[in-house]
């Protein structure tokens, strides 16, 4: 993410506007529009949308997370009764039990596989083209329809996984799982289902690879250092920002899982809730329940708990994360 | 990087071996896809499963029974396809898609690409530190924002309307402004200094220069904007309530709370139907992304 200034851009020159000039309003001015005019007009469609529909609905679930708001009657105040709430509330639990696991196993285990992933696919091999679209495709298939098509590859009898597991380990007497109606492999049916979606993060580490400069290759060849040394100490190191960008964005996007539990598993998360995650949660409690209050307060912990994260990734990485001059 | 001048003649072969075997996973759930949409139901129980429909000179004939469908002269249903099927409207619901991505694509390009000009070349003081704050919004998540949002809508009167789902897109995303300020970074300042000179308002250079320039990174935007708008489904879930007004990703949904019993082939016939034209989309905008940023010659 190189960032281009250009601050010394046109200083001195004045462009010889006509009188009349149609300006970005359309205005007629007789002088050029100041720059800090045009600059706010140009982003204002931005700063319109941030305030309706960011700033406001932050601060508004702000105030209804100390409310008890039932939707059809207005907000009444509580307090920290919602926070309070939480604390006793076995489903909100649950919910946070089953996003974490789902988080510490779909976020480094995605990430190791889409680092190899994008190291094969940097190689100079025949078909890169292929393999790469092979790889990336997934990731663009909408989750609707990645949910059918791994109801159908998860399923108990008939689905291709289990087919796969009967004929190779059947002999030695294992039987694959009923997957999504087993609360035990829910999750890793779940994380399972992640790897096939790593494609965009694998084409970022791909074009980030082909950034890191040759000559640093070479010195590596010359010390002799194996394939795995130089990938540790020269490539991770020069990647280490974008790794860090990937890893925050994915843990964001696992605290956000809706749809694929949702679809595959119906609104309870399947068999003892093994696939209720948080997000569903706080979406029954605003729009099933009519329990906006509650939703509020836990859309507001969600907000800390990605601000948390994200800050603490940040602190873990600062060792780790190589930033070039 | 690594050549394979010295990774000898096996570490190549290695190489292939397990790129050949991750490629093949990677595609095997989009085949067995294809596959069972095309086979009949009788097979799509069978255990073990047939890698193809057998006969494989049936596929045109199972084209139209699990894709169309087939009805009598009543409109009885002999077949059950996704094309005509009386459960789930598949045509309703393409149309929905269709117009909502459109409208919410075309707000999404003007409005972003507007915003990234005004951040890569109108030089203001703050302009920076808000860049940085567009980009820090990246992190706020659409569920922390959903319940509030459904009370603004509803004092607008646009749930059930698809308004929510395409208005917000005329307001530019972090991402998308993103994507669009670091290309036009890369767009020669000589260009509109000239245009300048000529007597081009920063309007007249946004429209004149920035925008034709840039078709290929404004193709990707649109391309991005289509494949979320394609692919949302908290969105219509929340602001819909209507069967007339889902999408395809709501109405797809309906195949699976049937409770059971749908036919396995009409599923993933139509899952092929909803991935087709991304698939679609991402073979022709390879080449439009490639082709662009080679033939513009902003690299010179």
């Amino acid at each position: 993410m190189s960032t281009q200034d250009g601050h010394t851009h046109m200083h001195g020159l004045k462009p010889a506007i006509p009188p009349g000039a149609k300006t970005p309003r359309g205005r007629r001015t007789d002088r050029r529009t100041p720059e800090w005019v045009t600059g706010l007009l140009f982003v204002s469609p931005w700063i319109v949308g941030f305030l309706s529909f960011m700033a406001a609905p932050i601060l508004m679930s702000l105030y209804y997370s100390f409310t008890d708001y039932p939707l059809l009657e207005p907000p009444a105040w509580i307090g920290l009764g919602n926070y309070a709430e939480m604390f006793t509330d076995p489903l909100f639990w649950k919910t946070m039990g089953n996003t974490t696991l789902y988080a510490a196993l779909a976020v480094p285990f995605g990430t190791i596989l889409a680092l190899f992933v994008a190291w094969l696919l940097n190689q100079s091999v025949k078909g890169l083209v292929f393999f790469r679209s092979a790889v990336f495709l997934p990731s663009l298939v909408p989750l609707v329809a990645s949910s059918m098509i791994w109801l159908w590859l998860f399923n108990g009898e008939l689905g291709l996984i289990n087919v796969a597991i009967d004929a190779v380990l059947g002999p030695l007497g294992v039987r694959g799982p009923n997957w999504l109606g087993d609360s035990t492999w829910i999750m890793p049916a779940l994380v399972l289902m992640s790897f096939w979606s790593i494609g965009q993060a694998v084409v970022i580490y791909i074009a980030s690879l082909q950034d890191v400069p040759k000559a640093l290759y070479e010195a590596a060849d010359l010390d002799g250092m194996s394939p795995l040394t130089k990938f540790m100490n020269v490539t991770l190191p020069m990647i280490s920002p974008v790794v860090l960008f990937n890893v925050i964005m994915a843990i964001i996007t696992s605290w956000q899982v809706f749809a694929v539990p949702y679809i595959m598993l119906g609104s309870e998360g399947g068999p003892d809730r093994a696939g209720f995650f948080y997000t569903m949660y706080l979406y029954d409690n605003a729009f099933r329940f009519q329990r906006m209050g509650y939703a509020s307060a836990m859309a507001w912990v969600q907000l800390l708990i990605i601000l948390g994260l994200t800050g603490l990734t940040f602190l873990a990485s600062k060792k780790l994360v190589h930033y070039r001059a | 990087m690594a050549r394979g001048t010295d990774q000898g003649v096996l570490g190549r072969i290695a190489v292939y071996a397990v790129l050949v075997g991750i490629s093949l996973l990677f595609a095997l759930p989009l085949l067995w896809m294809l596959s069972t949409s095309l086979k009949p139901t009788e097979q799509t129980l069978a255990n073990p499963p047939t890698l193809l429909p057998e006969p494989i000179s049936i596929v045109p004939q199972q084209v139209v029974r699990n894709y169309i469908g087939e009805l009598d002269a009543d409109g009885e249903v002999i077949h059950r396809g996704v094309w005509t099927d009386p459960v789930v409207d598949f045509p309703l619901y393409l149309r929905n898609t269709l117009l909502v991505s459109f409208l919410a694509v075309g707000g999404m390009v003007i409005s972003s690409a507007l915003i990234a000009y005004g951040f890569a070349r109108v030089q203001w003081r703050g302009r920076n530190a808000m860049f940085v704050f567009v980009l820090a919004t990246m992190m706020i998540p659409f569920p922390v924002l959903m319940g509030p949002m459904f009370i603004i809508f509803r004092e607008l009167g646009w749930i059930g309307t698809f308004r929510p789902l395409w208005v917000p897109a005329f307001f530019g995303t972090a991402f998308n402004i993103f994507l669009l300020r670091q290309f036009f970074l890369t767009i020669p300042r000589e260009l509109d200094e000239a245009a300048r000179i000529d007597g081009c308002s920063h309007w007249g250079i946004f429209w004149r220069i920035i925008v034709p320039l840039s078709k290929p990174a404004l193709s990707v935007v649109a391309l991005f904007h289509f494949i979320f708008m394609w692919n949302d489904f908290l969105g219509p879930l929340i602001f819909l309530n209507h069967r007339d007004q889902f999408t395809l990703a709501l109405g797809l949904q309906l195949y699976q709370s049937q409770a059971g019993n749908v036919p396995w082939n009409l599923l993933m016939a139509a899952s092929v139907l909803v991935v087709l034209p991304v698939v679609v989309l991402f073979f022709l905008t390879q080449r439009t992304f490639v082709e662009g940023i080679a033939t513009q010659g902003l690299k010179e």
